[in-house]
């Protein structure tokens, strides 16, 4: 079993034509994804190899079930990408785009909410249940099916923590990048939530980094509404503060978004928190008891 | 993006919120003549982008051209959090009645605006937030409602205790929103907002920071950017397309990826090294961003050994491999570099590296430890 997505899930790409997005659509093509349609604005008609393009989500939605769309537009158009595909009523929105205006992002969340719409990301390399689908940019080859959840607000990273639990041994039922910005439409708590109820998952393993409050949120959710085990690690240990740190949202300001509070609140909580990557899986394995 | 109060002063002057006149001078003497011709008691202000320029001495009262002189004299010389003072602000001191505080911010756990008064102005609202909470009125904003001004006036009068000093915050704070709202800010404050004669009150302070991705939209703001925000290497690396931080060690890091970049600091410093910099060098497989990176890190004379740190995804192992050759064949490279690639075309990559001699390795750990001996072992 996995979170959100599996073998039957219908996908558009926004931005199919693009250098990022004609790339990545053949890649999870390659990678086994359902790609139905894409969509580009003024290309409607056109074919990338087997995949029909699209002149709007609506139109690509009036020939094919759509059940996630995930864009790969530039900062400037991105916005309008979400608020097209929301539209359309797309359930699952994966933004992967860097460099999204905070306060657009405080309008488009609110608009995917009310619709009752899920976005993931942006800024985020989107998500995948290996062996059944993947949604975005991440390297397929170093996941491996099995009852881990992976939750992240880095890209490569996660790809190294990944990489870690399946040379251990541990498969992933589904690993999700929410990406690093300050706004983002899906925060840890809410896929804590689907993975406690998801029977494929056995433990979480969730990476946070400095910045905004969300791992002291999960903190408290863990420790009051999940069974499962969950093991954490906290990057920008040594980041100072008032710097941006690559993420918009990885800085340390006004006396919030300390690792060392991050880090407190999931001993708190009953976590264990790795200092490095590849003490993960062991972690893992004892909160298992395996 | 960060700004300097004097510059956050005229913003504010420019849509209507009462500030003080001010004079922004470099030299004492100029000091002199702005404070003579202001005729009054002025305060010299050291014009940084750091906190804390109060505790440091940046703050001062003159009450004669003389002393505005001496004073401006001072704190020219002053460096505060390693950033010398190269300009001050000369402006009329007030006869302050009474401190409040007024901000709005991005509210990430809510994803909205949040306003926030409080009676307990001038101190650090930060120290607030944690000793003394509940003196911090929280108003909720969304751009897609606006203000909703009866419960904003329910929220100012918890603050202000007059009519006319709420009538006068409320006109305030709807100028912040506007600025706020029209500049793509991520945080405008006013600390202190102060009641000074006449029950008037005044912003006596000015801080006001630009959300980073909004910039582009806005020429009049990019042209008040302070270059002496970003150390020298930090600027070359924004103009290459890199991430790049500045820190105080030995090891320069290039990595892809912020949070693996991140990670990476920690590790060296579990391993007992010191990390140089943040660089993350982004998702392309560009060899010029590497040649860039390389050119930045050995530019640093405290750089004692290197670590490459790369996660292939859609950045491949062997185009790092060959941007790295490409750098060398431009850097005279004295300096060891411990390389570590994994990932897309990760055999690849090795095998161009091991064609030129350089050795690489797949466990992070492994090469972490290798660049800490290379710098010259566990830092006490």
């Amino acid at each position: 079993m996995s979170i959100l997505i599996d073998q039957n899930t219908n996908v558009i790409v926004q931005g199919v034509t693009g250098r990022d997005g004609s790339f990545h659509a053949r890649q999870m093509v390659a990678d086994g994804t359902r790609v139905v349609a894409g969509v580009t604005p003024g290309k409607g008609g056109q074919k990338l190899d087997e995949i029909p393009v699209y002149n709007s989500v609506g139109e690509a939605a009036a020939d094919h079930r759509v059940d996630a769309t995930v864009i790969f537009v530039p900062p400037k158009f991105a916005s309008a990408a979400i608020r097209e595909a929301a539209d359309a009523g797309v359930p699952l929105i994966i933004c992967i785009t860097e460099g999204m205006p905070v306060l657009e992002m405080v309008e488009n969340y609110r608009y995917v909410k009310e619709r009752g719409l899920r976005l993931i990301g942006p800024n985020c390399p989107g998500l995948i249940s290996p062996g059944k689908s993947k949604i975005g940019i991440m390297p397929y080859r170093i996941h491996k099916e099995g009852a881990i959840g992976v939750i992240s607000r880095s890209g490569t990273l996660t790809y190294e923590v990944v990489y870690n639990l399946t040379v251990a041994g541990l498969g992933q039922s589904t690993c999700i990048g929410i990406g690093g910005d300050p706004i983002i439409g899906t925060t840890f708590t809410d896929l804590l939530e689907l993975f406690e109820a998801d029977a494929g998952t056995a433990g979480v393993v969730l990476i946070g980094e400095i910045g905004g409050e969300a791992e002291e949120r999960a903190a408290e959710f863990i420790n009051t509404k999940m069974t499962k085990p969950v093991v954490a690690f906290i990057s920008g240990r040594t980041a100072p503060p008032g710097k941006r740190m690559g993420h918009a949202g990885a800085i340390i300001s006004g006396g919030k978004g300390t690792p060392q509070a991050k880090v407190e609140a999931f001993r708190n909580a009953g976590v264990a928190v790795a200092d490095k990557p590849d003490e993960i899986p062991g972690l893992m394995r004892t909160a298992l008891g395996a | 993006m960060n700004i300097h109060e004097y510059q956050g002063k005229e913003i504010f002057k420019e849509y209507g919120i009462p500030v003080n006149d001010q004079a922004i001078v470099t030299t004492p003497e100029a000091a002199r003549e702005a404070a003579s011709a202001m005729g009054t008691t002025v305060v010299v202000k050291a014009q940084v982008l750091v906190g804390g320029r109060g505790k440091a001495g940046g703050v001062k009262i003159a009450k004669t051209p003389e002393e505005a002189d001496a004073r401006a004299r001072d704190i020219l010389a002053l460096t505060i959090k390693g950033i010398p003072v190269e300009k001050v602000m000369i402006t009329p001191a007030s006869e302050i009645n009474r401190e409040y505080y007024v901000s709005i911010t991005v509210n990430r756990n809510d994803n909205n605006l949040l306003l926030m008064m409080s009676r307990a102005g001038g101190v650090d609202i930060e120290d607030l937030a944690v000793n003394r909470p509940e003196e911090i009125i929280r108003f909720p904003i969304h751009p897609a409602d606006g203000i909703d001004e009866s419960g904003l006036e329910a929220a100012l009068a918890e603050v202000f205790e007059t009519p006319t000093l709420q009538s006068q915050a409320k006109d305030a704070v709807h100028r912040l929103y506007r600025i706020f709202m029209e500049k793509d800010c991520s945080l405008v404050e006013i600390n202190p907002y102060a009641l000074v004669e006449d029950e008037k009150l005044v912003a006596l302070d000015a801080k006001v920071n630009f959300d980073d991705n909004a910039v582009f939209k806005h020429p009049e703001v990019e042209a008040l950017r302070n270059p002496e925000e970003l150390s020298a290497d930090e600027t070359t690396a924004n103009a290459a397309g890199l991430s790049f931080v500045s820190m105080d060690g030995t090891i320069g890091c290039m990595v892809n990826g912020a949070g693996l970049a991140m990670a990476t600091m920690d590790i060296i410093k579990l391993y007992g090294g010191d990390p140089a910099n943040f660089l993350d060098v982004g998702g392309s497989s560009n060899p010029a961003k590497v040649v860039s990176a390389l050119k930045i890190i050995t530019g640093n004379p405290r750089v004692e050994a290197i670590l490459i740190n790369i996660f292939g995804g859609i950045t491949r192992c062997d185009d790092i491999a060959n941007g790295i050759l490409e750098a060398l064949a431009q850097i005279d490279l004295k300096l060891p570099m411990v390389i570590r690639l994994i990932g897309t075309n990760d055999d690849e990559g090795r095998r161009i590296l091991e064609g030129a001699g350089l050795e690489s390795y797949q466990s992070l750990g492994e090469a972490v430890e290798h660049v800490v001996a290379a710098a010259g072992g566990v830092k006490a």
